[in-house]
């Protein structure tokens, strides 16, 4: 077929040095520097780094098909001892069919949405030759293959009617479909809930075993490729600053850059009043940017005159690891950027709650069906408490923050602000009912009014909300960009010039101009690269500790909850199934869901518990399950009383809520062991 | 739990701190003053464009200029015989009263570029606030002025331009049909076709969690559509008024070859086109060159809608 079982010594893949540059307004930016590396047949191989690195870049120029003003400047690039920048035309299609194969981040946008699933699939066997019955029965076999339990269903649907992690499965089988030597997978699984990455990222492992393919495996997260490769390199500026073995990088990083970002992610049960997170300062040289000594050498705290001079070389630091650093000794003990002093918050549980919700419920209605979005929420906190909320997408948590921000109006349940009840409608709402509840968007650019300067954003909020005009609210918006570190000349500025993190900055300036009683984190970080991530963690954690004020933080990273959050909160379809101290609830015992929940999520430090694999997706809130909503998915199923009989939000410990028939006792029992594994429930 | 050393958690001996304080500013390399700069060099230098803009410069100037930059009078000098042909004097030759058409061409551009670019505007302004209010309300206000916009489309433009100006007319003589007339004619006409396009670009942009945050200051509806969505749909909203202009021009000469507009002896292109198109066959210069007075003024515009609407897109 190739030329693969001829030279069984050639490397599924090499790059040599490879420079590409991509063409912007006239000139030639250099964007991928000189990276060489090698991937052995049926290794799998990581590349990790923050985004604007050039990880997509490489990935494209592998298969062929940069963007069309971008070239590969120099260098060359071989899958499976064959050039692939010499190929063109029939030869370039068919190595594309034949050779390699590439599953993207979004499964959504993979697919042709007015095409049939089985169509899409049957095509590549068809353009290696099968006809239309071989076609369709290599297709079956192939969704078999990804676990897809009734695949000739499948096969009839279009891709919207498909859940994201089964189009990410289809994409996948049709990626392994021709036994391509490599396999790219970049960012495969970045969209998806913690529970289906798990599962999905437990198909590729199985998969690639099965088919001895090599895999190069773009990821900005550390944890999934510390699941995934057996080998990592660390991409920065378009450089390999750091190459070896997964493990070894994790625990020794010997790249100032690998340190950073290592510091930078919460991990092992940080929290806030323990430590501050690390970050990295400043930015990624723009692209094309003049880089004549060490790419990192504007960012990092052990840079000498020698970094600015001289391009360090690749060091042998290790068995198979090198780094790209004069100072690779040293590389550990670099500096904090950030200092490590806690903020320590006080929590006032003496007055009236700051915000209590009494079965706060949300239905929509939708063509004649009911759906029922949230379920009778009740919840209270304290002023200077942070509600950390968690549960896969579907759950309700964001159903939950806009109905309390009076945004999406309740059906029914009540919330109240330090006793004042709230109309469910915003029009309705006070104007100091509305200060006091402020939100942080997940995405900043969605956020932010493109066409506006901060200083209008911020004055017209203050206008608004806190009834501040003229000079006096010129000093108070000055005051808010000092709050969120943004330097002065941001202020007029409009969000097109700022970075992401900048833009955040903005946006969380915004929600603190009327002096807010409580702030809504929805996902404020998920848009961000860990480095800034932890930045504005720290922001938030100090802004809390100078102003009191409350959070409602909803986050699919549990570290990130953890590190924030006093108490937890665990959402499913809309109900409440565990409530309690941020401590308690991570460790057992704890409900099935939330055990489920934690075991999915790939971590830095390695496999620390045996993992539940959550069979299925999460049910439609238009149809829960009877009885306990879990039950279709639980891994400690009991039997006929979960199928018949909803349970009762119970305080099982002081201040630890939980609804499951289990009792706590045996729960804590239960979870000393790995649940049994539970029979897959058809598609 | 171990934990490698590397990574400076709780309970590892502190590290010094080197830098603290305020981040810089992201590089300045795309500035948005810089991007506008690059986008209308971009534009300017494209070709399409170029050729677009000379064109209908040389109209707007014989416009402005009208008699008194045309080499005879277009009304009152009269030269026989009557339909001459070209002659280097008189390069597009004499019509029926024995007129020059050169410069009844050239005056011509004025009575097309006074409607035009107003019936435009005014129907681009009508159109986008209904665009505006079509789409930022939804439920029944769409619903309603949707169902008006698809029946208002639904009605030929020439059929509709009739109605309304016989309507605008009644009771004096004959036809007598004034710029203003038209202005609103042609600006009624566009209305609804702007606030389609406008409409789906709000869709677009009020979900987008920005009128989330005005709301939450307790801004009230006005102000979340025109001082923070409509800033953000001007880039379809030019598109459109430069291609709604070609159209205008060529609604301005239909109508006035049908009849409805300025009347003779005035030199207006599709007047003359219809004063005299009975006699193609035996002075074709007298028609062929009005027409094609049109189709450049139009081919112009639309040459220029074209470059705006490549470079806004991308």
């Amino acid at each position: 077929m190739t030329a693969l079982a001829a030279e069984p010594a050639t490397a599924a893949l090499s790059l040599r040095d490879v420079e590409i540059a991509y063409r912007v307004r006239g000139r030639d930016r250099e964007v991928v520097r000189g990276v060489s590396l090698e991937i052995g047949r049926q290794e799998s191989y990581g590349l990790v780094g923050e985004s604007g690195c050039g990880k997509s870049t490489v990935a494209l120029a592998i298969v062929n098909y940069l963007p069309r003003n971008g070239r590969v400047t120099a260098g060359g690039i071989e899958v499976a001892g064959r050039d692939v920048l010499k190929l063109k035309g029939d030869a370039l299609r068919r190595y594309r069919r034949d050779d390699v194969s590439m599953v993207y981040q979004n499964p959504g946008t993979a697919m042709n949405p007015s095409l049939r699933v089985g169509r899409q699939l049957a095509e590549v066997f068809r353009l290696r030759g099968a006809d239309r019955t071989e076609a369709h029965t290599r297709s079956v076999a192939a969704l078999r293959e990804v676990h897809i339990a009734d695949p000739e269903s499948v096969l009839r649907r279009y891709p919207h009617q498909l859940s994201g992690g089964m189009q990410q499965r289809v994409v996948i089988a049709m990626a392994l479909a021709t036994n391509p030597s490599l396999l790219i997978l970049d960012e495969p699984t970045t969209g998806l809930d913690a529970t289906v990455e798990a599962e999905v990222l437990e198909l590729i492992r199985e998969l690639q075993a099965r088919h001895s393919t090599a895999v190069l495996f773009i990821s900005h997260n550390l944890g999934v490729i510390r699941r995934m490769c057996r080998r990592v390199g660390v991409l920065y500026a378009g450089e390999l600053v750091e190459e070896g073995p997964t493990a070894e990088i994790l625990a020794n990083p010997r790249h100032p850059y690998t340190v950073g970002l290592l510091r930078c992610i919460p991990r092992g049960g940080l929290r806030k009043d323990r430590g501050k997170l690390d970050t990295i300062p400043g930015f990624l040289p723009p692209i094309g940017a003049p880089l004549p000594g060490c790419v990192y050498v504007h960012r990092c705290g052990l840079a000498q005159e020698v970094c600015h001079a001289e391009k360090p070389t690749d060091h042998q630091v290790g068995a198979d690891h090198q780094s790209r650093c004069h100072f690779h000794d040293k590389a550990q003990s670099l500096p904090r950027a950030t200092s490590n002093t806690p903020v320590q918050i006080p929590i006032d549980k003496g007055g009236v709650p700051l915000l209590e919700l009494d079965h706060l419920a949300k239905t929509f209605r939708q063509e004649g069906h009911e759906i029922k979005a949230l379920g009778g929420v009740s919840a209270i906190l304290w002023p200077g408490e942070t509600l950390g909320l968690v549960g896969e997408s579907g759950s309700g948590k964001t159903t939950l923050a806009r109905t309390l921000l009076g945004i999406v109006e309740s059906t029914e349940g009540s919330v109240q602000v330090d006793g004042r009840t709230l109309p469910p409608k915003l029009g309705d709402r006070s104007r100091q009912d509305i200060a006091s509840l402020q939100i942080v968007f997940q995405n900043p650019d969605s956020a932010l009014n493109r066409r506006h300067t901060v200083r209008r954003m911020l004055k017209r909020t203050l206008a608004k909300l806190a009834k501040v005009t003229g000079n006096a609210a010129d000093d108070r918006a000055q005051g808010l960009v000092d709050d969120v570190r943004l330097p002065e000349r941001a202020l007029s500025a409009r969000p097109m010039s700022l970075s992401g993190g900048q833009k955040q900055r903005v946006a969380i300036a915004r929600a603190f101009a009327g002096e807010p009683r409580l702030v809504v984190c929805d996902e404020p970080t998920s848009a961000l690269d860990v480095s800034v991530q932890a930045a504005i963690l720290n922001l938030l954690v100090d802004l809390q500790g100078s102003k009191r004020t409350s959070y409602v933080f909803i986050s699919h990273d549990l570290g990130v909850v953890r590190y924030l959050s006093d108490r937890i909160a665990v959402l499913y379809l809309g109900r409440l199934m565990e409530l309690g101290p941020a401590e308690t609830v991570f460790d057992a015992p704890h409900h099935p869901y939330t055990e489920a929940l934690l075991s999915a999520v790939p971590t830095v430090d390695g496999e620390e518990r045996a993992r539940i694999v959550l069979g299925g997706e999460i049910p439609s809130a238009a149809n829960p399950p009877t009885g306990c909503v879990f039950h279709t998915r639980c891994p400690r199923f009991l039997g006929d009383i979960c199928v018949n009989e909803e349970p009762p939000l119970v305080e099982v410990e002081h201040e630890h809520a939980m609804r499951c028939h289990i009792p706590i006792d045996e729960l804590r029992h239960l979870q000393a062991t790995p649940p049994p594994p539970r029979s897959r429930d058809a598609v | 739990m171990t934990r490698p050393t590397a990574i400076g958690g709780p309970g590892l001996p502190q590290l010094p701190v080197v830098v603290e304080g305020t981040p810089p500013l992201a590089p300045a390399l795309d500035h948005p003053s810089r991007i506008r700069r690059e986008t209308i060099k971009q534009i300017v230098r494209s070709p399409t464009f170029i050729v677009g803009a000379v064109v209908t410069l040389f109209w707007v100037v014989c416009a402005i200029g009208g008699a008194h930059i045309t080499p005879y009078d277009p009304i009152n000098d009269s030269f026989t015989p009557s339909y001459s042909p070209p002659t280097w004097a008189h390069p597009f030759g004499m019509d029926r009263v024995g007129r020059d058409v050169f410069s009844r061409v050239l005056a011509g551009a004025r009575s097309v570029l006074e409607v035009a670019p107003a019936a435009t505007l005014l129907g681009v302004v009508m159109g986008s606030a209904l665009g505006l209010v079509m789409g930022f309300f939804r439920g029944w206000v769409d619903n309603v002025f949707g169902r008006l916009v698809d029946a208002v489309l639904a009605v030929p433009f020439i059929v509709l331009a009739i109605l309304v100006l016989t309507a605008l007319s009644a009771g004096s003589e004959g036809i007598n049909v004034t710029s203003w007339q038209l202005i609103i004619v042609i600006g009624i006409a566009f209305t609804p076709i702007v606030a389609r396009t406008v409409r789906s670009a709000v869709l677009a942009e009020r979900d987008l969690d920005y009128v989330a945050a005005a709301r939450l200051r307790d801004e009230r509806a006005p102000y979340i559509m025109f001082v923070e969505i409509l800033p953000n749909v001007m880039g379809p909203i030019i598109v459109e008024t430069t291609v709604r202009l070609g159209y205008a021009v060529f609604a301005v000469a239909t109508l006035a070859f049908v009849g409805y507009g300025p009347q003779p002896p005035s030199p207006d292109w599709g007047s003359q086109i219809a004063d005299q198109y009975a006699d193609v066959t035996l002075a074709w210069w007298a028609v062929v060159f009005p027409a094609l007075a049109i189709a450049s003024l139009v081919v112009a515009i639309n040459l220029i809608a074209d470059t705006v609407q490549q470079v806004l897109d991308t």
